[in-house]
């Protein structure tokens, strides 16, 4: 069954076409990687899909739902969670308090419940708090719940966002570059992650440029190049493919 | 139909001197992204150095009008660009890496602090100029009467603003300030030492707006402390409304507001005039943020 | 935090005693101020309801400025709102002063609905001089007699006192009482506010709009709600004014009063309670132990925010990160952790 598809969908920046018709579907249920040279529009198709951005032309469905032309914050409510190429933690806010933000839009308490604390609110804040800290235990990163998210090493603030995006609930996770500038112990670990998130019935779907990685995670492959979608398969039908060849040899890229 | 053209005249003096004090907003905001809160008391500023020599001091009787203004002229706008170079060494200089708010706040600031020093400095009451310091002469063009202040305030400004545009397109200095105004990043890679456009901009923008004091110190022959708000706020507009950042947009954007609301006054109220600059204000920037011009530069709000 | 980390249960409980003594001796002042017959006590009993009319104002500033990081300078338009709406319904209608504390509010709520709904998205320093423009035309509108509501510059005169409980407040003593216990009432309210999962959502605007967006959060809904509830706020304080004043008129929602509302949340400590009070205080107090010094009042303003800005950016005093009290059984599994990283 398709979770994801996108029809058509094109997308240029002020004459430079950065996604060019690509339609694509995402099996329920799989780890799909989605690779190509710098510059193929990888990210904008990530940013469509999330409506960060919103395409000139085409259609994204997602459980059978049109989400073409709707809000960040609605597509996050529809099960669709990210996290950033650039890591973009509140690196002010407490490791929690980030986390927290992922449980916003699961949660119901307005102001009115807020302003006087209902019952009904402190009750839902209570559990809250639950569900953040499990999803913390889940990354590792339970431990380091009161510090500043600004002050954790590299990798795991890498591991805070995905502990953020799962936060929301997805039944998709979109991962863009998640291995990008871990060491070799922390990809292995990240590895195991994506693994038990696909555990929990979570289809997971991620750029990376570490072919290893993708080749070992992923049960399918996308490969983009100038915004057009020219291989998918499974890893091994991708890495023998001329077409994926002739792209990365071009572009000089392992 | 006579008064319609001499309110049109009317509307052109009062603009011309608007876009002046908006050059200064202009520029600055083009080359660091933020609003000198401060420029409109830079104008006042101006206003009351002016009063100096030409009240005070009364230079007219002495040195006769031409020799008076043009001295005293001299006075403002190097006193003004010194203030203005003050301003950015104190108040923005050390913000220049921090956050966009730390600048502006700084900015509202300095001109609060700027404001009240002008008011303990001359008072709070209302300063006249000397008032028979241009002869009361009135030509009639087109079967208009044209008094000589406007004419003179009028043609001031307009001469400034050609010697300012000439500079901006035509020296190498002025291509450095137009480079960092599109991208300070690019500007610096292309060899422009954009902490010296920043001086720069801090110091052509201040005598500018300081000049625009004397002006209107002139023309109309009373100052006050606080008029640099109304005029700052006004001379804003009329820089959104040209394109901020865009120096040719400010000096259409001024004029455009002096001619949209001597023209309000005149046919529509009165007493509502004032508030016809902050409704240009919001809807430019609800409905058009950059600005009546073509934009040159897509600026993301 | 002055006594660490090991003690940091009963230092806590330090300071919650010194704070109830504190505030039990900041009510008990007009007794005190009375058994001491001090001859300037109602002077001072009236500079603290200013005091505390301004931290109500701030306060209500602070969810806007403070907590969702909007630049707003327009406060003082909403202030009028609320002022106008209590005198009109007083003046025409006779309605006594507290029934028209939510007319004032929904009244001032709805302006900012209004006005905030186009704007909101907008940059920060465009936001800013968008809401000196609305606080400008509120200030024109107000003095050109708009709807013929207003009274023109000369305003409206005669408003009544507010009635509690059958006890007419006049005295400088009941005005102190009735504008504290609004500004305890305040605090404990939008500390709650703040808590939640409505403030947080606010905090992650403040810290990064488009991330917030993307975690889930309807950033424009939770922008303009704020902007409303703050709004709405500084209405309700509008009432008080008015009927402490008895005559209102355009000078006094002034853009100069909108920066001394917004100077007070930058000076004490943007998006902390406490910080804001300690602002109202300096901002409203300190110039009146100088009295001679009353032009320089405006004049040290600005120079303080300037070094503010240069000094200590984010105020006296600060907010810190939210101490949350985790459930079991996690409290005993990560007992807080606050490792430096």
């Amino acid at each position: 069954m398709l979770i994801l598809s996108l029809a058509g969908v094109t997308k240029t920046f002020g004459g430079l076409v950065a996604v060019a018709g690509v339609s694509l579907g995402v099996e329920r249920g799989q780890i799909v990687g989605l690779i190509g040279p710098n510059g193929a529009g990888k990210t904008t198709v990530f940013n469509i899909i999330t409506g960060a951005v919103k395409p000139d032309d085409g259609h994204i469905f997602f459980s059978g739902r049109n989400l073409t032309g709707l809000r960040p914050h609605r597509i996050v409510a529809l099960g669709i969670a990210r996290t950033f190429q650039t890591i973009r933690l509140f690196p002010r806010l407490t490791v929690l308090d980030n986390v927290l933000s992922g449980c916003h839009c699961r949660l119901n308490s307005g102001v009115m419940a807020s302003l006087l604390r209902l019952p009904s609110q402190r009750l839902e804040e209570r559990l809250v708090l639950q569900r953040a800290m499990s999803e913390l235990e889940f990354v590792g990163l339970a431990e380091v719940w009161s510090s500043p998210a600004g002050s954790l090493a590299y990798g795991d603030q890498r591991r805070l966002e995905i502990a953020r995006a799962l936060a929301t609930e997805p039944k998709l996770l979109i991962l863009d570059e998640p291995a990008g500038g871990m060491n070799e112990q922390e990809t292995a670990n990240l590895m195991g992650l994506v693994a038990r998130i696909r555990d929990r019935d979570i289809t997971v779907m991620l750029i990376e440029h570490d072919m290893g990685f993708v080749m070992r995670v992923c049960h399918r492959v996308l490969v983009m190049e100038n915004g057009s979608l020219i291989a998918q398969g499974t890893p091994r039908e991708v890495r023998s493919d001329p077409r994926v060849i002739e792209a990365y040899l071009g572009q000089g890229e392992d | 139909m006579a008064h319609f053209i001499e309110q049109i005249i009317y509307g052109l003096t009062v603009g011309s001197v608007y876009a002046l004090i908006a050059l200064g907003y202009t520029m600055v905001y083009g080359v660091m992204k933020l609003i000198n809160f401060a420029h409109g008391e830079l104008f006042t500023l101006g206003a009351f150095i002016g009063f100096v020599f030409l009240g005070t001091l009364s230079w007219g009787s002495y040195f006769g009008p031409a020799l008076a203004i043009g001295l005293t002229a001299i006075l403002v706008a190097g006193s003004t660009a010194l203030a203005g170079h003050f301003l950015e060494r104190v108040a923005y200089r050390p913000l220049r890496h921090s956050d966009r708010l730390a600048a502006v706040v700084s900015a509202l600031g300095a001109s609060i602090f700027l404001q009240n020093v002008i008011m303990v400095v001359w008072g709070a009451q209302y300063r006249a100029f000397n008032a028979s310091l241009l002869p009361t002469v009135v030509w009639r063009i087109f079967g208009q009467s044209v008094s000589l202040v406007r004419l003179f305030v009028f043609l001031t400004a307009v001469i400034i603003m050609l010697s300012l545009y000439l500079f901006i397109n035509r020296t190498r200095l002025g291509l450095a300030i137009r480079a960092a105004a599109i991208d300070q990043g690019a500007a610096r890679l292309m060899g422009v030492d954009v902490s010296r456009v920043i001086a720069l901009v801090f110091v052509i923008g201040p005598a500018l707006g300081g000049l625009a004091g004397l002006l209107v110190g002139i023309y109309y022959g009373q100052i006050n402390f606080n008029m640099g708000q109304m005029y700052g706020l006004k001379a804003f507009t009329a820089a959104v409304i040209g394109g901020i950042g865009n120096i040719p947009g400010a000096m259409l954007g001024g004029l455009l507001l002096g001619l949209l609301e001597t023209l309000a006054d005149a046919y529509v109220s009165g007493a509502w005039k004032d508030a016809l600059a902050f409704v240009a204000l919001i809807s430019i920037l609800i409905f058009r943020p950059t600005g009546i011009l073509p934009e040159r530069v897509a600026e993301k709000l | 935090m002055i006594w660490g980390n090991k003690s940091g249960v009963q230092s806590r409980s330090i300071v919650q005693v010194l704070s109830a003594l504190g505030v039990g001796l900041f009510l008990a002042l007009p007794a005190l101020l009375a058994a001491g017959g001090l001859r300037g006590a109602p002077y001072i009993l009236d500079l603290l309801s200013m005091v505390g009319l301004y931290a109500l104002l701030s306060l209500s500033l602070n969810v806007i400025l403070g907590l969702a990081g909007m630049f707003h300078m327009g406060h003082a338009a909403f202030f009028a709102v609320g002022a106008y709406a209590t005198a009109n319904l007083n003046l025409t209608y006779g309605w006594p002063i507290l029934a028209t504390l939510p007319v004032a509010a929904l009244m001032a709520g709805t302006l900012a609905f209004i006005v905030a709904l186009p704007v909101i998205h907008l940059r920060g320093d465009y936001l800013l001089i968008v809401t000196i423009g609305i606080v400008e035309i509120v200030k024109i509108a107000l003095t050109n007699d708009i709807f013929g509501l207003t009274g023109g510059p000369n305003g409206l005169i005669g408003i009544a006192r507010p009635v509690v409980f059958g006890h007419r407040i006049s005295q400088p003593r009941d005005f102190f009482y009735l504008i504290w216990i609004m500004v305890g009432i305040t605090m404990i309210l939008f500390h709650w506010l703040e808590n939640s999962r409505f403030g947080r959502a606010l905090k992650y605007i403040k810290e990064d709009t488009v991330a917030a967006e993307g975690m889930g959060v309807n950033t424009t809904a939770h922008k303009l709600m704020a902007f409303v509830i703050g709004a709405a706020w500084a209405g309700m304080a509008g009432t008080i004014f008015a009927s402490k004043m008895r005559t209102i008129s355009p000078d006094s929602f002034t853009f100069g009063e909108s920066v001394i509302m917004f100077t007070i949340v930058i000076l004490g400590g943007s998006g902390h309670q406490k910080g804001v009070l300690l602002g109202a205080f300096l901002v409203m107090g300190l110039p009146e132990l100088f009295r001679d010094f009353q032009d320089m009042r405006l004049l040290a303003y600005g120079a303080a925010l300037v070094a503010m800005m240069i000094f200590r950016p984010q105020g006296l005093w600060p907010p810190t990160p939210t101490q949350y009290r985790l459930p079991d059984p996690y409290a005993t599994k990560y007992p807080r952790g606050d490792k430096p990283c």
